[in-house]
């Protein structure tokens, strides 16, 4: 018996706004507990919501990001639920009206195939607060600082059909909001996490299964194995003629399982109704125009840009788009330089390294992209050779400076003189008659002997090409 | 019509306690409340828009700027119990 998994993923998506939905309390992370928390987030009696107008915004370049309709009159509502860290004892969110419909994001499969997941809706809500239950015996603690910081849930329809296809998804959502700057994407402060709705059917039906949520997966890795342990345990209930039961789950990454989470006396009841205390948002056109205006191009249409306009492989074109700042600095790279594979190369190759070397972010990447263009430009006008370069490079980075300033003050400038080079060859064949007479007996390994010798006494700077053309007229003269 | 054991869960999701005395009351009531809903529900609202607020008013935007500061101190005077910053309640375990 062959079995389909079908997947839906809620994404929640915290939103880069400095002050939260609803007050004018900051969203800093990491602040001591509750130091952030105004009678607005402790709703207190008498106050009154005002929803931060950035909030909106930045719902509307998302919902344009992924062709959605943007709600021209959307409407907040109260969920209704007790829990210490809700002190109204609702949350506000939407729910009959969101403020983005329906819209799709396309993935890339391993396959290479391409794949719309279709979007059903993203909603503005305000975050809950956080539970510390181990640090007091009988007792929670609650620090209500995340109270009230302003979320955008993005919930996908049921479009995917494995573990691996939910995690692109959730990838490809991660690059997109840390692309339009939506939200900064942390996943370890909890501003990108994820519930998952799977259930599986008989493959080639149509009807869906009972499905089961499993909630608050805040790591790529972890979502896929959620899954993955979820599909399994499906199987084995519906093979053994069990059923499978709706309900919330927890996962546990120390046991890599899924377990109950709620008892089904608290089974979900959320009574939602318009919050009175909220009036309806209306998008206008200006809003549009001026979100329109704020969409930068994205990462998809820079991806399809850099394989017909630059003739870059998709590998590469994918690592340039993974954050707007790479992008930028590729862009301009291209722009200064004028050869964008050569470009592309080293932004991929030695910038990716030396980051990864300093462990850096890559916005503090010390070259700029226009000092390091100087470099490429040097490579492309026979300077200096892509090996010497690299040196050039380096201290560039660790030193600062030009790259014409390095090449000069070290003597770095490779050497182009025909009469230079046949000197160094001369010299390396007079000390080397061994493996000229290899060479000779067809032994023609030992070339690159020869060429290390040659470029060992050059240090480095002779020009590769001509070593070897140079180098094999002389060989072959002797013999 | 509702019955009683309804009742308790809509007074559980509310948090509200009910004794057994009010039960029968409470069921009767709520269900008198729900009939007139049911007539109410009999009116044609085909043409009708769906009303978010009573107010023909849009929502204001606030600009994103942080206007609060620290009020801990002052927020935390009327909680029951509080350590290290925290507001302290009975255990709750998901």
């Amino acid at each position: 018996m062959t079995w389909e998994p079908v997947i839906g993923l809620e994404i929640h998506v915290q939103l880069a706004t400095s002050s939260k939905i609803f007050s004018g309390a900051p969203t800093t992370y990491g602040a001591p507990p509750n130091t952030q928390a105004c009678a607005v987030d402790l709703g207190l009696p008498g106050v009154l919501p005002v929803v931060n107008g950035r909030a909106i915004e930045l719902a509307i370049l998302f919902g344009l990001a992924i062709e959605a309709e943007i709600a021209p009159y959307s409407v907040f509502a109260r969920k209704n639920y007790f829990y210490p860290d809700l002190p109204k004892g609702y949350q506000i969110s939407q729910y009959e009206m969101p403020i983005v419909g329906l819209g799709r994001f396309e993935i890339r499969l391993a396959n290479g195939q391409r794949k719309f997941i279709r979007v059903r809706r993203a909603h503005l809500e305000e975050d809950a607060g956080k539970s510390v239950h181990d640090a007091y015996p009988g007792l929670s603690g609650i620090d209500l600082n995340r109270t009230g910081t302003p979320l955008l849930e993005v919930v996908s329809e049921p479009d995917l059909a494995s573990a691996a296809e939910a995690v692109t998804f959730m990838r490809g959502m991660h690059a997109l909001v840390k692309f339009l700057g939506v939200s900064d994407g942390n996943m370890q402060e909890g501003s990108f996490r994820c519930d998952a709705n799977v259930s599986i059917r008989r493959r080639g039906t149509n009807i869906l299964g009972t499905r089961t949520e499993i909630k608050n997966l805040n790591s790529f890795r972890f979502v896929e194995r959620a899954i993955n342990y979820e599909i399994e345990r499906q199987t084995e209930v519906l093979e053994t003629g069990g059923k499978i039961t709706q309900e919330t789950r927890l996962y546990d990454p120390d046991k890599d399982e899924t377990r109950p989470m709620r008892s089904k006396e608290d089974a979900h009841d959320y009574r939602y109704f318009p919050d009175p205390d909220l009036l309806p948002i209306v998008i206008t056109e200006a809003d549009l125009v001026a979100a329109r205006a704020a969409l930068p191009e994205l990462p998809a249409q820079k991806i399809a840009r850099y394989l017909t306009e630059y003739a870059l492989n998709q590998d590469d074109a994918e690592a340039l788009i993974s954050e707007r700042g790479i992008a930028a600095y590729f862009e301009t790279l291209v722009m200064e330089s004028g050869d964008p594979r050569l470009a592309a190369n080293w932004v991929t190759g030695e910038v990716f390294a030396a980051v990864n070397r300093a462990r850096i972010e890559f916005s503090r990447v010390p070259v700029s992209a226009r000092e390091l263009a100087k470099l490429l430009v040097r490579i492309g006008d026979n300077t200096v050779s892509r090996s010497i370069a690299k040196q050039v490079f380096e201290a560039m980075w660790s030193e600062g400076g030009t790259a014409d300033q390095i090449i000069a003050d070290r003597g770095l400038k490779q050497v182009t003189d025909d009469g230079e080079i046949s000197a160094l060859i001369n010299s390396v064949i007079a000390e080397s008659p061994e493996q000229v007479a290899q060479f000779r007996a067809g032994k023609e390994k030992v070339f690159s002997y020869f060429v290390g010798q040659i470029m060992k006494k050059s240090k480095g700077k002779a020009s590769p090409q001509q070593v070897n053309t140079l180098l094999l007229e002389k060989l072959n003269e002797q013999t | 019509m509702l019955d009683e054991a309804e009742v308790q869960v809509i007074a559980r999701l509310a948090r509200i306690g009910i004794n057994d005395d009010e039960s029968p009351t409470l069921t009767l009531q709520l269900s008198r409340i729900l009939a007139l809903v049911a007539e109410m529900n009999k009116v044609d609202t085909e043409r009708v828009e769906p009303l978010a607020h009573p107010l023909e008013l849009v929502a204001r935007r606030r600009p994103d700027v942080v206007t609060e500061t620290d009020q801990r101190a002052t927020m935390q005077q009327t909680a029951p119990a509080t350590h290290d910053g925290y507001y302290l309640v009975p255990r709750v375990i998901e």
